[in-house]
């Protein structure tokens, strides 16, 4: 039952890491991109539109690709037109949650329930997998699991020991003393935000191909948001994102194992549990860690 | 030209930008874009019904939480949790109508609006201590108690709350008499219209000419010279307008559960509080303008309503052109600033500050 709890804590934690890193670097650059959760659900309507005729691998190519193009939208008016930040990425919220309801009307007609893709099985990792009690909860996961934890590495290794990592970092802390220092500030936040994008799509394509198998109008439910809460609670590391990302997934999974145990608790309060976890996570996580000082500011 | 005019004229063309893409996506997607767009027509402004029952009747909810909206956004207060707040409000009231004897009449009306006020301001008093005690984002926290209206409302309405025959996920119906009146016989008019519009009328008042409003201005315009140099209270001003904005969004709650629906649904808003957002920023945040922000945006979901019953196409497609009028109005603002820089520097006016205000880097 352990194992069961751990698995279903992992498996709902992969889409809230993979938007959380990507948002991770973002903010590192000095851009919050509200957007985030427009872009997850792009990236879930994606998926569910390019499994049938390309495969799931394409279709996960497809989901990180429509949530650059949400990404492109936010940056296109915040960075370049310089727009407040907080109110274009609400702005392309809307607009993701709507246009992707649209077209799945459109494309799939009124009923859509027929539209179901097989999810990705799990793949077990030699070895690893093997590790009693975790081992087949971390490491019998599907295939976009095992890409963000890859992802946390990469994003490890490349904030902070390359030369762009820290020219990101800076331009976050300071776009006019990165510019002073010779950087590009603006091209370094077009990048943040263009790896936003991309993985918030992933997350995306990943809640459809490795979870559920279908589509539904507003399915991110809100796990842009509870995306950028992981990010402030993991200070702004790749590595604190991880594991303030298993947090939120323990929290959801606890209600799939206390009603399997046949606790009769209301399942909706269980809902609502994930989303009140991320208002006392906020609370706790404040003041106490610096976010990046440039955080949000419009664009110099 | 005028700012005023210009401003107009943007807003006007955004609108006619927004709409024309519909009729592009319409096509695209193989509508007849003509007869599409007609239905839509039609459904909002095509006869007396379709203005009363339709128009101003989805328009009502729209500008009680666009006013709610406009307000926190006046203050610098980005408060996305108008719709929490509207749920909050509508459970409220329909409680409390519940709770009290129908025989009563308009003393449960009044109370039930009272409690949907009321418990409007609760819901927003959370973010607003979230963010006075922990800085936490507002953005972020109003955003997560609306999933969390949405999903007690719907534990409510299959539990303490749920009709008698405990058969649908709804409350009891309210009793006529605890109704809203009815403001055109033969529509479904109600008097909440008016409240809204007077509300309208005494907020643009109140920002334009009160000490108050005055201090809620100066506030969102420049919190750190609003305190120093106007010795406001900014920190009290921002918990009072979050409470305020909550409140108005409540009531709007509890207006649509007296005037329109009579129970409580789990679905009873079909996402007024984010339509707001957009009622909000087409209005340029003022509440008079709201009144008309709040009408296009009524005759476009009721027009939407009649294109999906009689051209088939799903409503859903309208949500698109809200989206597209708030990415392009955040544009024209840049537009907008821009003009305006370039007026200052031909009339000599000091250069433009740098628009980073970063505190110093800590060590």
């Amino acid at each position: 039952m352990i194992t069961d709890f751990l698995d279903a804590a992992v498996r709902t934690a992969t889409p809230l890491l993979l938007a959380a890193l990507g948002e991770t670097v973002a903010e590192r650059a000095g851009v919050i991109n509200v957007g985030l959760e427009g872009a997850i659900i792009a990236g879930c309507f994606a998926a569910i539109a390019a499994a049938t005729p390309l495969g799931a691998p394409a279709a996960l190519a497809a989901a990180a690709l429509a949530g650059l193009a949400m990404a492109a939208a936010f940056g296109l008016v915040a960075l370049t037109l310089k727009a407040d930040q907080i109110i274009t990425g609400t702005a392309v919220t809307l607009l993701g949650l709507g246009l992707t309801g649209a077209l799945y009307r459109v494309t799939f007609g009124d009923q859509g329930a027929a539209l179901r893709t097989p999810t990705l099985p799990p793949l077990a990792l030699p070895g690893l997998s093997a590790i009693p009690i975790v081992g087949p909860a971390f490491f019998r996961q599907p295939l976009p699991t095992y890409i963000a934890y890859a992802a946390t590495l990469l994003a490890c290794w490349w904030l902070y020991r390359t030369q762009t990592g820290l020219a990101l970092r800076a331009t976050g802390e300071n776009p006019a003393a990165a510019r002073a220092a010779g950087l590009a500030p603006a091209r370094l936040q077009w990048l943040g935000t263009a790896i936003a994008g991309l993985s918030a799509g992933l997350a995306g394509g990943s809640i459809v191909l490795a979870q559920v198998g279908t589509f539904a109008e507003g399915m991110s439910a809100g796990r842009g948001f509870v995306a950028i809460a992981i990010v402030a609670l993991g200070r702004w590391h790749p590595a604190g994102a991880a594991l303030a990302a298993l947090v939120f997934g323990a929290a959801s999974a606890l209600q799939f194992t206390l009603q399997s145990a046949g606790f009769d608790l209301p399942y909706q309060l269980f809902l609502a549990l994930p989303y009140l976890l991320t208002l006392v996570a906020l609370a706790l996580a404040a003041g106490r860690y610096a976010a990046p000082a440039a955080l949000g500011k419009r664009p110099v | 030209m005028p700012a005023a005019l210009r401003s107009l004229a943007l807003t006007v063309g955004t609108v006619v930008v927004a709409i024309a893409l519909l009729a592009l996506l319409l096509a695209g997607a193989g509508y007849d874009a003509a007869e599409a767009l007609g239905a839509l027509w039609n459904g909002a402004f095509g006869s007396w019904t379709a203005i009363a029952s339709g128009t101003l009747l989805r328009a009502t909810p729209l500008l009680f939480t666009g006013l709610a909206v406009s307000l926190a956004f006046t203050t610098g207060i980005l408060n996305v949790g108008a719709e929490g707040q509207l749920l909050a409000g509508a459970t409220a009231a329909t409680a409390v109508a519940l709770a009290m004897p129908a025989s009563a009449g308009l003393a449960v009306t009044l109370a039930a609006l009272a409690a949907g006020t009321l418990a409007g301001a609760a819901w927003a008093a959370v973010p607003a201590w979230l963010r006075a005690r922990f800085g936490v984002l507002e953005v972020i926290s109003t955003i997560m108690l609306n999933f969390v209206a949405l999903n007690v409302t719907g534990w409510l309405v299959r539990g303490p709350l749920q009709e008698p025959t405990r058969i649908y996920p709804q409350s009891a119906m309210l009793d006529a008499a605890v109704r809203l009146p009815r403001l055109v016989p033969g529509t479904r008019l109600h008097a909440g219209v008016a409240l809204a519009v007077l509300l309208a009328l005494a907020l643009a008042w109140t920002l334009r000419a009160t000490a108050g409003g005055f201090r809620v201005r100066m506030t969102g315009a420049n919190a750190a010279a609003a305190a120093s140099a106007g010795r406001i209270r900014t920190g009290r001003v921002v918990a009072l307008v979050f409470l305020a904005s909550g409140a108005l969004a409540g009531l709007g709650g509890a207006v649509e559960v007296l005037g329109v629906t009579f129970a409580l649904y789990e679905n009873l808003s079909p996402g007024y509080g984010y339509t707001a957002i957009a009622v909000a920023l087409l209005a340029g945040l003022r509440p008079g303008a709201a009144i008309v922000a709040a009408l296009l945006f009524g005759a476009l979901q009721a027009g939407a309503a009649a294109m999906q019953r009689d051209a088939g196409v799903p409503a859903v497609m309208v949500s698109v052109v809200e989206g597209c009028i708030i990415v392009l109005l955040l544009a024209s603002e840049w537009v907008r600033d821009r003009a305006a820089r370039a007026a200052t520097s031909t009339r000599g006016g000091p250069p433009t500050p740098p628009a980073h205000h970063a505190s110093p880097t800590p060590a």
